[in-house]
């Protein structure tokens, strides 16, 4: 006597496919960060430990060099010259938010333009995807400092195109070509069922893409997005190799002015604090949109 | 109550257990089972989902651990530090519903891994084994696929394959026909068939009824974590006295 | 080679198309000793952020806290902190401290601009590698480790047969993307003056005032770096695909 089996909320259709295995499956571009959450947890005290004792010895350091000798403390001089390197991390985070407004829109258009229906529009967007994302960042910037000229005169206006202008340019082409990128990933991964249904309601193909497709993506992509403003920004220092103003110049300017090999190192890392402050949050909100998203996936 | 291994004869009960208790946190699973299996028997676990079947045979080869009472696996106490695993994992097999094989080796490979790599047996006599298996789980020709390549009913009768291999002298079968196909079920309940009737001590946790009717020597009905009713299949079905058990009955008949 | 260098120089004259390492000996050589170095750093540095990546992820996944913390604050600062400044505290900070007496009494650096290069490179990649990794053997059921034990494997046993294994295919992808980027981030050397690629090219236009054709010639070089290390991921990945996953 044969009887059906107890139909169980377990038995959930995707587990029957024969060859089924979570593992295998395609996994999205960026990895996770590996970090459980109590880690996760567990870091930002034990950095913000870490940044406290640092600047406890520090200070301690100091107020024993103060007493000693009758140079001024590593820490003072890193107080002395925080109002400058304040200044030029605003430079850097200016130079990132302008950089990823135009990658972003850039990378947009060419996202979509490689889902293009249309063949040689397709291959065209890929090839220009491909080529600046794959070009090192560094000689992308050097492209455009040295290639756009400094100012360019149209219909009798003549537009300057200072340095930091240029920089801008430069860093948001890769900005533009990873976008296009996540753009394209996140188009192609909307199910096939919202076109049909959108297109037998009438819906244009640009209507569908705005109105059905685009907004469907942007959960899918806002956390590669977050992440790629933090590489960003952590490449905004690249811009002082060609000679526009930011943290690392003016750093380099006040430790020549100090002239003190000994404030080599708290310096350096000085700097490195002020940028680990500003995209370590970043990172963590990424990674918890990340969690978030991924479980309704 | 401290058998030894070489105390136990087969005129004792090859697997025993003794008010067993377990919990996750709060949630009492296991509420004091006591069972005794003889060698040879098959016996079926069923009961309602939640019911702490799987987490019961679960403990029967240590992959969970318990908080009170004792189990015994032919006279060796389970839930003992001093134990040595490998030689429990040795004596029981057990097949998962989600089959669970390496899905980067080869249905041949999956069966050889254990006893070449855990019990350093020689590997031709180990390939000989294996392709007797594979043929035992009527799988010929398809000794080089990979699990990918195979469907849910043949996987799980690699599964079965694999832990034969290990040569063991009690079976657990965790709900095996739970994620698979109507069609495919029965192949591998087939196979499970075979075994019994070698005379392998079998403890299954099932949903199929007409199946567990057929072969069970004893059938054991659990809910909330006790069991509510026992006895051989002829009585069980028909005979139920427990109103948990007729009603479980009724829904599943 | 006569007709290669004669082609070049055609070019320039009738196109205005300067190429000097076609018929420049001296351009070429520099131009191929930027490449060799850049190719030196790329492959050192894959190598060590790769041993970097496989001792981190295990330390992350060991049980002793003692262990797991320091790895995850290494991971979490190179993740966060700008690989350039990264540079130049090893090279600058680290470097004006690590200073030895040479035979003539001179004080000169422990460690050369290359070294520091690899070293910087190493760790930056290799952080992200941890994190790679590790994710990739979180992301082996624990079903399947359990059918392991189930079998009487050891931890080691489940570790070597099982979750390796599967951990470096799931890894690999990301691994591939990773990687790449390192390619690319072999240009920071350029900041220490370490003459790869990009200084060279940089020295030959600034003396040749060729910086549209070299700087062509530059994106080309390293888009063919990157092509060559995506050949071979994509080699290693088919080489460990499992027959009947459509991955």
């Amino acid at each position: 006597m044969w009887l059906p089996p107890i139909p169980e909320p377990a038995r959930n259709p995707a587990l029957r496919r024969p060859g089924h295995m979570d593992v295998l499956l395609p996994r999205r571009a960026y990895a996770a960060s590996a970090l459980n959450w109590r880690e996760t947890l567990l870091n930002p005290v034990s950095m913000t430990l870490l940044f406290a004792g640092l600047t406890a010895s520090l200070i301690g350091a100091a107020w024993a060099q103060d007493a000693a000798s009758a140079q001024p403390s590593v820490f003072s001089v890193l107080l002395k010259w925080t109002p400058l390197l304040g200044e030029g991390f605003a430079y850097n985070v200016l130079i990132s938010l302008l950089s990823m407004l135009i990658g972003t829109v850039l990378g947009v258009m060419l996202g979509i333009l490689q889902v293009s229906p249309l063949m040689p529009v397709r291959k065209f967007a890929w090839l220009v995807t491909q080529f600046f994302r794959n070009s090192p960042w560094l000689v992308l910037l050097f492209y455009s400092i040295l290639l756009i000229p400094f100012q360019v005169t149209a219909f009798g206006i003549t537009v300057p195109f200072p340095g930091w202008l240029k920089a801008v340019i430069g860093l948001s082409l890769p900005v533009m070509a990873y976008m296009s990128e996540y753009v394209r990933g996140a188009i192609l991964s909307v199910p096939t069922g919202q076109w049909e249904s959108a297109e037998s309601l009438g819906f244009t193909r640009g209507q569908t893409m705005r109105m059905v497709i685009l907004p469907q993506t942007v959960k899918r992509i806002l956390p590669n997005w977050m992440n790629l403003y933090a590489v960003l920004t952590m490449a905004t220092p690249l811009v002082s190799i060609i000679g526009v103003d930011d943290i690392m110049g003016y750093t380099r300017s006040a430790l020549s002015a100090e002239g003190r090999p000994d404030i080599l190192i708290p310096m350096y890392l000085y700097v490195l604090s002020w940028f680990f402050a500003y995209c370590y949050p970043i990172s963590l909100v990424t990674s918890w949109l990340e969690r978030r998203y991924s479980v309704k996936l | 109550m401290a058998h030894t291994e070489g105390r136990w004869t087969e005129a004792q009960p090859i697997v025993s257990l003794k008010d067993v208790r377990k919990s996750y946190g709060t949630v009492q699973v296991l509420n004091g089972i006591s069972l005794d299996i003889m060698k040879g028997e098959v016996v079926c676990i069923i009961g309602p989902s939640g019911s702490g079947k799987s987490t019961l045979i679960r403990c029967i080869n240590a992959l969970a651990d318990i908080q009170g009472g004792s189990i015994q696996v032919e006279g060796q106490e389970v839930h003992d530090a001093k134990l040595d695993k490998l030689a429990l994992r040795k004596k029981i097999g057990m097949v998962f519903q989600q089959y669970n094989l390496f899905p980067h080796k080869t249905a041949l490979q999956n069966v050889m891994m254990a006893p070449v790599k855990v019990l350093k047996e020689n590997r031709v006599e180990v390939e000989k084994r294996a392709r007797e298996l594979i043929r035992k789980v009527r799988l010929e020709g398809k000794e080089n696929s990979y699990p990918g390549e195979l469907s849910g009913g043949q996987q799980q009768r690699v599964a079965i394959a694999r832990s034969l291999a290990m040569r063991p002298d009690i079976m657990l079968f965790d709900e095996v026909t739970a994620a698979l196909d109507p069609e495919t079920v029965k192949e591998v309940l087939v196979t499970i068939k075979d075994l019994a009737a070698e005379g392998m001590t079998c403890i299954l946790v099932t949903h199929e009824m007409g199946f567990a009717r057929e072969v069970a020597d004893h059938i054991y009905f659990t809910d909330k974590g006790v069991i509510v009713e026992h006895g051989p299949p002829e009585t069980f079905f028909t005979n139920a006295s427990d109103p948990r058990t007729r009603q479980f009955l009724s829904q599943v008949l | 080679m006569e007709t290669v260098e004669t082609f070049f120089q055609w070019l320039r004259q009738s196109h205005g198309i300067n190429l000097t390492i076609g018929y420049d000996a001296w351009d070429r050589a520099q131009f191929l000793s930027g490449l060799w170095m850049t190719v030196k750093l790329s492959v050192l540095s894959i190598l060590f952020s790769l041993l970097v990546g496989v001792v981190g992820a295990w330390a992350q996944g060991a049980q002793s806290r003692l262990l797991r913390l320091p790895v995850g604050l290494f991971v979490t600062f190179f993740r966060n902190t700008p690989p350039l400044v990264q540079l130049y505290f090893f090279f600058f900070a680290l470097g004006s401290i690590l200073r030895v007496q040479n035979d003539a009494g001179m004080s000169v650096p422990m460690i050369s601009a290359f070294s520091w290069a690899v070293i910087s490179l190493t760790l930056f990649a290799g952080a992200l590698n941890t994190e790679i990794f590790r994710s990739g053997i979180d992301a082996v059921p624990k079903s399947t480790l359990e059918a392991a034990e189930a079998l009487g494997f050891t931890r080691l046993q489940t570790y070597i047969y099982v979750v390796l294994p599967l951990a470096l295919r799931i890894s690999l992808p990301s691994l591939g993307t990773n990687l790449v980027n390192l390619v690319k981030t072999t240009t920071l050397a350029y900041a220490i003056a370490v003459p790869e690629l990009l200084y060279s090219a940089a020295q030959i236009w600034s003396e040749q005032l060729n910086v549209r054709e070299m700087m062509t010639i530059l994106l080309l070089s390293y888009i063919l770096l990157v092509a060559v290390l995506v050949w071979i991921m994509g080699r290693w990945e088919r080489s460990l695909r499992i027959p009947g996953y459509g991955v």
